[in-house]
């Protein structure tokens, strides 16, 4: 692994370091951003809807920072996945949980309402991006499923052909975000509460081999994105099956 | 920027060691990187200086671990908003590395790359003079996988990102290279007091 490697850089494992470039300017912007609408999506995580007119565009499993700030001058800053596809021209949908105490996330399920202005700089990070070219396996927890989303979103309004396939976790049904939205690519898997005659449990090796079951010619690119324990878990579980470590990419929120 | 209505905010403690935009993640120590966290001995981690030196050098675990000690006491910030106050790392020096390989004068830049392939820039000017250690411990315990163990590079006066974790050498060179990072639109040397997020920022 310590091979000296032979380049002016050393060689690097992450064979495409990004999927695309970033846009340094769009990254370096601060856009205003006003709130549309609001759609509850399970008893703690919502769906916020904004027009945000001058947004350059994304891919898929980008993220955003978004700020917030009070009248003295305070000003709080937290990265979001984007959830909506990039055809929604001019939008950006993000999927909050209410976290407990949480200062962002807090004021956007407690006094947001539509109108409401915020601002917005990104996209970000080229790492995560999925353009829809390479077969995929999408592996989430929780809220780490927003930017999976996007990703099924674009599959689906571009009627892309390539293989794409999602795990998806959540602590029961009624705590499943974009319950009504998945199709026959997608596995859920509970780990608190489940519907009558479904198990209960964690991800499990069983899960990620029939995920990674049948593969595509040139293999999957996995992205995976949840909690940090979920991460560790779930990519751990993929190098189990076989899966390169160079082909998993991994989205932590923290 | 508008003031955003109905928004307070936790209330304010005057923190001067907060850099701009930067929170308090007290216990907390999230943790940020893109890749799998490898599963690496300690005896299989090497450590090696190379590129524009007089002799490029590598150290196994126990030749790393016969260099002086010395740690580090004091506070990291990472680029997605959380710093930490009061941390201890310890291991040794980046300077007695490098002062074993003698960098060349031309020598101006440096990529540290990691056992995963993981890679970040930095000027050496950042990496010398007591501000960079390669480090094993975290408090008084052996570094976590996770956080980077067996063993991480600290750069604490930049963005963690900067900090490669499993960190495997440090090469020099005579121009800058944009890492991994970098690369995905983060800002080339990352000083937080300036708030350098993004490249542009
Ligand atoms: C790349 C990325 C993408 C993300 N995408 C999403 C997403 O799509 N959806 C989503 O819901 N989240 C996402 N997150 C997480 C998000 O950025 C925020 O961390 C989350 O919304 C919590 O922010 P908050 O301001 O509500 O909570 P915070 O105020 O940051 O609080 C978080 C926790 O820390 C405690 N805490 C923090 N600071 C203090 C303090 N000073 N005093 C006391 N307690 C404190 C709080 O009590 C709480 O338990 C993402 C994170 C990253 C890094």
């Amino acid at each position: 692994m310590s091979d000296a490697p032979a380049g002016p850089a050393p060689a690097t494992r992450f064979a495409v370091p990004g999927r695309i470039a970033v846009s340094n300017r769009a990254a370096g912007t601060w856009q205003r951003a006003t709130l549309t609408e609001i759609r509850r999506e399970t008893p703690h995580a919502a769906t916020f809807r904004f027009a945000v007119p001058a947004w350059a565009g994304h891919l898929p499993g980008q993220h955003l920072m978004l700020r917030l700030r009070a009248e003295d001058g305070y000003v709080a800053q937290r990265h979001y996945s984007i959830a909506s596809p990039p055809d929604d021209e001019g939008h950006v949908e993000l999927t909050l949980d209410h976290v407990d105490g949480g200062e962002v996330s807090g004021w956007f399920h407690t006094v947001a309402k539509p109108g409401d202005e915020v601002e917005l700089r990104g996209p970000l990070s080229g790492f995560f991006a999925w353009p829809g070219d390479r077969p995929a396996l999408l592996i989430g927890a929780g809220s780490g499923v927003v930017p999976l989303m996007s990703m099924i979103r674009h599959h689906r309004a571009r009627n892309l052909t390539v293989p794409l396939r999602l795990l998806v976790s959540a602590r029961g049904p009624e705590e499943l975000i974009y319950a009504s939205e998945y199709g026959a690519e997608t596995t859920t898997v509970f780990t608190r509460s489940a519907p009558e005659g479904v198990a209960v449990g964690r991800v499990a090796a069983a899960h990620v081999a029939r995920l990674l079951a049948d593969p595509p010619e040139g293999g999957w690119e996995a992205y995976v994105c949840g909690s940090n324990g979920f991460a560790e878990h779930a990519s751990r579980l993929l190098v189990a099956a076989g899966q390169p470590v160079d082909r998993i990419r991994i989205e932590r929120f923290g | 920027m508008n003031v955003t209505r109905g928004f307070a905010g936790r209330p304010r403690v005057r923190n001067d060691g907060l850099p701009p935009g930067q929170y308090d993640a007290r216990d907390d120590w999230p943790v940020l990187s893109a890749e799998v966290t490898p599963e690496l001995a300690a005896s299989e981690w090497t450590f090696t200086v190379d590129g524009l030196v007089a002799e490029e050098r590598t150290w196994t675990w126990d030749e790393a671990h016969a260099l002086p000690p010395s740690a580090y006491e004091g506070d990291i910030h990472c680029v997605t908003s959380w710093s930490k106050f009061g941390v201890r790392f310890a291991g040794v020096s980046l300077d007695a590395f490098l002062d074993l390989a003698r960098p060349a004068a031309e020598a101006t830049h440096a990529v540290a790359y990691s056992h995963t392939g993981y890679t970040t820039n930095l000027p050496l000017a950042d990496l010398t003079g007591g501000r960079a250690w390669i480090v094993w411990e975290y408090g008084d315990e052996p570094l976590p996988a996770e956080h980077g163990g067996p063993a991480r590079l600290i750069v604490p006066h930049l963005y963690f990102w900067k900090s490669a974790k499993w960190i495997a050498g440090i090469r020099l060179l005579d121009h800058d290279e944009p890492g991994f990072w970098e690369q995905n639109g983060y800002h080339h040397r990352g000083d937080p007091w300036e708030e350098q997020r993004y490249s542009g920022d």
